[in-house]
């Protein structure tokens, strides 16, 4: 299969200085060990669904203006109306959302592979 | 195209010329400066690509809202909103919730298993030739149809604020911006386009900063009472404040504005331009902090552009806005002199100088951007890699970039110059739509599912990118309405603007049979590496 020049550290001519790579084998081994599968499941079972829960919301909101003028236009107080305030519900859940992925991110992910990363450039 | 506000504004433009001219000109001395100074530091191929990856997560985050942030979001939303009221406001949200795609699934992972372009991720697992030509000819569609759209608005924008109307100036606009695009990318490579980029980044956040504070002003702080004088002056009424003027008229325009708005949010983690920024940071953690910061940026700009919006359609009247641009491109420039004072008014003159240069400057960034970002795909994926099959030296390939900008500059110019009379606006939409059907499916997949092949990606990328450029090829887009790129022709015989809706799917489903209908058995040690590294970083540098 993989017959042609293989990508990244190819002609090692790149000035930044990469840590030693280490072998296949040793990415096999880890790919299947617990603690990569850990940081998968981690990483996984939060941004996939909450992407899947994202894009619905979204088009909810695209469906809604489309299809649902009448309860759009519902004026809740002064000029403002229920299609301006989810309109900018998706700008609040957006934030929201980068925000609590980020979290996630620097209290579970992070220093999971941080601790995998060590060690495997630490073997190499 | 002769009616009380044109004229004054042509004549505020006529008379004030001297100092959009000199705003313009302070701009492109101080970006050829700092070009010039990018330039004496661009050594290695890792400069000249990803900017010596050492920007900062903030720096990046301004550079890649320089880079997003087109004339198109900034004058066309505007513009839009003006025009039809909240359905010009729908265009924003899915450009913001889009980021999302690249926060979560996409920019940390590109981050950590490339190296200097989109195809660097798609090849990984890969026969590389194949799906780096496959990658590299979606680049430069994306690229060119998203930098033709620019360009074309550029003659006809930069024109219309300095009051040019002659075809030559128009073509020699084009060529200026071209001339200058080249200039950037080829001597400061990276480095030089992402500093453009946060310059630019700055003017137009704090333009578009004042500007709102003085519409706000003039309404007391109060959105209803600037909502509802846009409703009462566009002559809409409640209607205007309500989904469905531009996009509810018929079963037809309701399902194009669904795809519409799936190409948009499915669309941006696929953009070139954008991915390739996600390389100039040291780290897939600098990497997610850009995307935050561009979250914020971007987000803050586009709430900014609703009151931009609605602020112009309270303060002008729509024939006016109509009268300068059919489109509404020119509504938030008009509605910045109205805010200064009017026409005759020295504050009208400054501010609308302020917001043609935010505008220019916009523009340069974008196209820079743009032109770095296929340039790089040609010298990285198809000379370096198919062409010279890996043996290319970085040398010879950082030669091969800084050629392909010239060519793909000069091409630009030539086709932006033909095209400034056509309605190209939608070639944005395209872009998206193209993105999102070839691109993203492509990169999900590589990154996430272990049982994709090399067919599959051919299969998603040609499949999705074909499907997508057919189908807006006979679309009313470009024949068959008076709004049509060729008006005079007629061979559409596909009902909707944009062809997301059925491109995405497509290009989905076509990964998928591909590689469950190939012989090819997927190379699991490869898939090892990518999805180690692209979760941990091993290796990444």
């Amino acid at each position: 299969m993989a017959t042609e020049a293989p990508p990244p550290p190819r002609n090692g001519t790149e000035t930044d200085h990469g840590p030693a790579s280490p072998t296949t084998e040793q990415f096999i081994e880890v790919q299947e060990g617990a603690e990569f599968g850990e940081l998968r499941r981690t990483y996984r079972s939060f941004a996939f669904p909450l992407t899947l829960a994202f894009i619905a919301w979204y088009l909810l909101y695209v469906l809604l203006s489309n299809y649902a003028g009448g309860f759009m236009g519902t004026k809740v107080f002064g000029n403002i109306n229920v299609a301006l305030i989810l309109g900018l519900g998706q700008f609040l859940t957006t934030f929201l959302i980068a925000w609590l992925y980020s979290r996630h991110a620097a209290r579970r992910l992070d220093p999971r592979a941080e601790a995998i990363r060590t060690r495997m450039e630490g073997d190499a | 195209m002769s009616t009380p506000v044109l004229l004054a504004a042509g004549n505020a433009t006529t008379e004030h010329r001297p100092l959009i001219i000199a705003l313009f000109g302070a701009f492109v001395v101080a970006t050829l400066a700092i070009t010039v100074w990018a330039g004496r530091q661009t050594k290695s191929a890792a400069d000249f690509y990803a900017g010596g990856r050492q920007f900062t997560g903030f720096q990046n985050g301004l550079a890649i809202s320089g880079d997003y942030m087109s004339a198109a979001s900034f004058l066309g939303i505007a513009g839009a909103i003006a025009l039809f009221g909240y359905d010009g406001f729908l265009y924003s949200i899915g450009f913001l919730v889009a980021w999302l795609v690249a926060l979560l699934l996409v920019a940390e992972p590109l981050r950590n298993s490339g190296r200097f372009t989109m195809g660097d991720v798609l090849a990984y697992r890969m026969r590389q030739r194949p799906v780096r030509t496959a990658a590299g000819t979606s680049t430069i569609v994306v690229s060119i149809f998203y930098l033709l759209a620019q360009m074309a608005g550029a003659g006809v924008l930069v024109s219309l604020l300095l009051g040019i109307t002659s075809d030559g100036g128009k073509v020699a606009i084009v060529a200026l911006v071209g001339l200058l695009m080249i200039v950037y990318v080829t001597i400061g490579g990276m480095k030089g386009t992402t500093w453009v980029q946060m310059v630019k980044a700055v003017l137009l956040i704090a333009g578009t900063l004042l500007i709102t504070f003085l519409i706000l002003l003039k309404f007391h702080f109060n959105v209803s009472e600037l909502l509802g004088a846009a409703a009462t002056n566009s002559g809409k009424g409640a209607a205007f404040l309500e989904p469905g003027l531009k996009y509810g008229a018929t079963a037809t325009s309701k399902l194009d504005f669904l795809s519409l708005g799936i190409a948009l949010v499915l669309g941006t983690a696929g953009l070139p331009h954008i991915l390739i920024r996600f390389y100039t940071v040291p780290t897939a953690k600098a990497a997610r902090k850009s995307v935050n910061w561009a979250i914020g940026i971007i987000g803050a700009f586009y709430l900014m552009t609703i009151v931009l919006g609605f602020g112009a359609a309270a303060l002008l009247k729509n024939s006016d806005i109509v009268a300068s641009n059919k489109a509404g491109n020119t509504a938030a420039p008009l509605a910045a002199l109205e805010i200064g004072g009017g026409a005759d008014s020295t504050g009208g003159a400054i501010l609308l100088a302020v917001i043609s240069a935010v505008a220019f400057a916009t523009i340069l960034a974008v196209v820079a951007g743009l032109t770095l970002a296929s340039s790089s795909s040609f010298a990285h994926d198809i000379y370096a890699n198919v062409i010279r099959r890996g043996k290319a030296t970085e040398k010879e390939e950082v030669r091969a970039a800084r050629w392909a900008t010239v060519l793909i500059g000069i091409v630009s110019i030539a086709l932006g110059a033909l095209a400034r009379d056509l309605n190209v606006a939608g070639l944005v939409a395209l872009a998206f739509a193209v993105a999102a059907s070839a691109n993203l499916p492509t990169i999900l997949y590589s990154l996430f599912w272990k049982r994709f092949t090399t067919q599959g990606a051919l299969w998603s990328i040609y499949g999705g990118l074909i499907s997508a450029v057919v189908l807006v090829l006979f679309s009313p887009v470009v024949s068959g309405k008076p709004t049509s790129m060729f008006k005079t022709a007629d061979f559409y015989w596909f009902p909707l603007e944009n062809p997301g809706l059925v491109s995405i799917p497509l290009g989905f489903l076509l990964g998928w049979l591909g590689s469950i209908l190939s012989k090819e058995e997927p190379d699991k040690g490869k898939y090892a590496e990518l999805e180690v590294k692209s979760l941990t970083g091993v290796g990444a540098h």
